[in-house]
């Protein structure tokens, strides 16, 4: 049984590889702009070891430095990452009956959109072995490339810092292209997300709203848009 | 009022740790509701897209470079080039961008 278990857990680092080199490059990024913005190189690393999310992060440090209210910051986590809680939903039943709660408990910390695509991908049946396995070398890349990031950023020109905050984007870009080529219900979920966020970006009125907010604004419609008009199909293959 | 950086830290890290353990941990069962499992299937494309459009084009000195970066990052990606190169040539596309941009 234990043995089985490593396994799998190697099986997910070779799968998370990639990963891993993709959040290197990106934490990159975040790393240059935390020091940018006055942060240390310790505490830019202390950011992405205990938080391990990309845009969450991001805007963590906008919350910092300007040493806004507590409660702000908590605000902007939940709202930016509540998309993690419609993936760890998804992914609770996806683990089956048959992973307990501890494994679960360390599984959540590594819930991140890439390793939970990795995670729904896996043919075979998904173990926490697995999952935490290539949720560990993302975090490494994640970690590794922000102290690589926050060191070499203090030298950087403002040029290239500013330029490197587009990683982020590119990433997400990586991410959501393949997927609205394969299925055409997604290209669509992407292009109403993409509609509505221009709206509430350029439309006065809805201007108003906090971009926090409006993204899980044009998140939630989106998407239960799709599922009314493409509902996905009714065996899910696991079990 | 100065907060210490470690307690925003903290209260950003135990945040979002708990966004994403309490459905994984309190949900073991298969979602029976059809809507809910195909309004799932379809949040984290719409979510990306709305953090990524329109604020690329406001990451950056000028929106000319973000939306070019917006655009070689597409492209990439639409050939089905991996998330590192997608990010880089974004990144790049934005940094060359903007130095022609000064130099002109």
């Amino acid at each position: 049984m234990k043995i089985l278990r490593l396994k799998d857990f190697w099986a997910g680092v070779r799968m998370g590889f990639p990963v891993c080199v993709g959040y290197f490059s990106v934490s990159f990024g975040f790393g240059a702009m935390a020091v940018a913005q006055g942060l240390s190189v310790w505490h830019a690393i202390l950011i992405s070891a205990t938080n391990l999310t990309s845009a969450g992060q991001f805007a963590g440090l906008t919350v910092i430095s300007a040493g806004a209210a507590i409660i702000e910051m908590i605000l902007t986590q939940l709202v930016i990452n509540s998309r993690y809680a419609l993936m760890s939903l998804a992914l609770g039943p996806r683990f089956g009956p048959s992973v307990g709660t501890g494994s679960r408990l360390i599984a959540a910390f590594f819930n991140t959109d890439e390793v939970f695509a990795l995670g729904m991908a896996r043919k075979e049946k998904l173990t926490a072995a697995y999952f935490i396995g290539a949720g560990v070398i993302a975090a490494v890349g994640w970690t590794s490339g922000t102290a690589m990031g926050a060191l070499a950023g203090s030298l950087l020109p403002v040029s290239v810092r500013a330029a490197l905050g587009v990683m982020l984007y590119g990433m997400f870009i990586a991410i959501v292209v393949p997927q609205a080529r394969q299925e055409k219900p997604i290209l669509i979920s992407v292009i109403l997300a993409l509609v509505f966020s221009c709206l509430f970006t350029w439309v006065p009125g809805l201007k108003a709203i906090s971009s926090g907010l409006a993204i899980v604004i044009c998140t939630v419609a989106a998407a239960a848009i799709c599922a009314v008009i493409a509902p996905v199909a009714d065996e899910e293959g696991t079990e | 009022m100065n907060i210490s950086i470690y307690i925003y830290v903290l209260v950003m890290a135990v945040t979002t740790y708990l966004i994403r353990a309490i459905p994984l941990v309190f949900l073991k069962k298969p979602i029976k509701s059809r809507f809910l499992r195909s309004f799932l299937h379809y949040v984290p494309a719409a979510c990306l897209t709305a953090m990524t459009f329109p604020a690329i084009l406001y990451a950056t000195d000028n929106i000319i470079s973000g939306a070019l970066g917006l655009l070689v990052g597409v492209f990439l990606a639409f050939k089905n080039k991996s998330l590192i190169v997608v990010a880089v040539a974004s990144c790049a596309t934005v940094f060359l961008c903007d130095l022609l941009i000064t130099l002109l």
